[in-house]
């Protein structure tokens, strides 16, 4: 019972469900603030995400007539609990809070694809030409970005180095036992072949994350929000509330795989934010300046060059580089 | 809009502080859509305001309306405001979605945009901005005003 408990906790306040909540809401104030400042504007306030959120859970939730209409109410729910669950193992081995289990890189990586899967499928349930173009293009996106994301972390998985003259694997799938590598050997990021996978990484999280310029699957001003085009009040506050854990999750996974997680201290909090922010910001800077890409231009750019570099940091990983 | 009356005060406040705009041009002659875009520039940034200007009118609060509704408009401006959900408002943006301008009396429009609105949804909110076009800071008085009537 003890042990249930715990992870109904772990779950659901910290540092799941309403940590990666909030967590995700400041973070996305400090994409609009950065976007706003870059934009030479003054941006919304702090509280803004969070108003968002309220006013679009009280609003009127409309089912189109032509929709599947249970699975059009039941997907946000799918796709919110899925990247909470996936949020909650990232976070506890970043942060070292509780044990996560054996193997959770893979369930992570699953986890990770399911809201993008509800997110296709509420599209089509709703019946709209323009959903189903946007399920169509989030389709291709996950199938071209998940093949140099998975080869990415990979990389981190088959780390090894000298300490001591004695050689350390990482040789795990576990997050913990990747930042428990990274305590005694250094980060990844510091050798060649963990840069070159942390570069793979970070433009694939972006995809994943769905900014410009990899935002064709929503795309406002071409298919109007594509597969989210039809969802209002609650259900499209869920679907927010989705993209908010998932922003409070990819940079964290990107830290905690390549970058040694939170170190002990005060001193080791303050960086382990610093980093968090620091690879937000990234994000924010290249969603600012770069223009939408096609369909197929997104495809071939990780199928392509993308596929190659993080295939490259995979044998530069396995010649202990 | 009798849910905004019944809704607790939680949901009303959030509902003032983040109000997203779709954009709806029937048929005007654009001066007034350009206007609307200005006031997203730096100068005016509604986005202080939590105005955010949104691609479907299922994720809207605020309709603006610009220009006479044509006969061809008449329809889908119906149905984008049926499409909104509940608590909604429309903004008459400009003289003609006003009182129609210098088209009144032509035989190519069906009225001014509330009448239409109303032909649908008797209980439509709708606020007017006068000016040919409005100034930037009109349209923004414009909406302050009606949130806090809200």
């Amino acid at each position: 019972m003890g042990e249930i408990t715990e992870w109904v906790f772990f779950f659901l306040i910290f540092p799941g469900m309403l940590f990666a909540v909030f967590v995700g809401l400041a973070m996305s104030w400090v994409d609009r603030k950065v976007t706003a400042l870059v934009q030479w504007r003054k941006g919304p306030p702090v509280s803004q995400p969070l108003w968002d959120v309220i006013k679009l859970l009280g609003k009127e939730v409309i089912v189109p007539a032509q929709s599947w209409a249970a699975g059009f109410l039941a997907l946000p729910f799918v796709a919110f609990s899925a990247v909470a669950v996936a949020g909650t193992f990232v976070w506890m081995a970043a942060t070292g809070f509780g044990a996560p289990p054996l193997g959770d890189l893979i369930v992570v990586l699953y986890l990770l694809t399911v809201p993008t899967l509800a997110v296709i499928l509420g599209g089509a349930a709703s019946g709209n030409p323009l959903g189903a173009v946007g399920a169509s293009r989030d389709m291709k996106l996950l199938l071209a970005y998940e093949l140099p994301f998975v080869i990415a972390l990979l990389v981190a998985v088959f780390q090894e180095r000298v300490v001591d003259e004695a050689t350390i694997h990482a040789g795990t799938l576990s997050l913990s036992g990747i930042v428990e590598f990274q305590q005694t050997a250094g980060s990844i990021i510091a050798r060649p072949s963990g840069f070159l996978a942390f570069l793979v990484a970070i433009f694939c999280a972006h995809a994943k994350l769905g900014f410009v310029p990899f935002d064709l699957a929503e795309a406002e001003c071409e298919i109007g929000e594509g597969a989210l085009l039809e969802y209002s009040g609650a259900a499209l506050g869920l679907f927010k509330l989705t993209q908010t854990v998932l922003l409070a999750t990819m940079p964290v996974l990107l830290v905690t795989v390549f970058w040694g997680g939170m170190g002990p201290g005060f001193w080791g909090v303050l960086a382990f934010v610093g980093k968090i922010v620091l690879i937000l910001v990234l994000f924010v800077l290249i969603k600012n300046t770069n223009p939408r890409v096609r369909i197929d231009q997104a495809m071939r750019f990780f199928w392509g060059p993308m596929t190659i570099v993080a295939l490259l940091a995979l044998l530069l990983a396995q010649l202990g580089l | 809009m009798a849910e905004a009356t019944t809704s607790p005060s939680l949901f009303l406040k959030a509902l003032k502080k983040s109000p997203w705009v779709f954009h709806v041009g029937t048929s005007g002659c654009n001066n007034c859509d350009i206007e609307i875009a200005d006031c997203l520039t730096p100068r005016f940034d509604v986005e202080r305001f939590g105005v955010k200007l949104v691609g479907s009118p299922r994720h809207a609060d605020v309709m603006l309306i610009t220009g006479p509704v044509s006969q061809a408009c008449r329809a889908p401006l119906q149905q984008a405001w049926l499409e909104m959900p509940r608590p909604r408002a429309a903004v008459m943006v400009g003289a003609c979605a006003c009182s129609m301008g210098a088209y009144k009396d032509a035989y190519s429009v069906a009225g001014p945009p509330d009448k239409v609105l109303r032909e649908v949804d008797p209980d439509a909110r709708c606020v007017y901005v006068p000016g040919c076009p409005p100034k930037p800071e009109t349209i923004v008085m414009g909406i302050v005003k009606l949130l806090g009537a809200l």
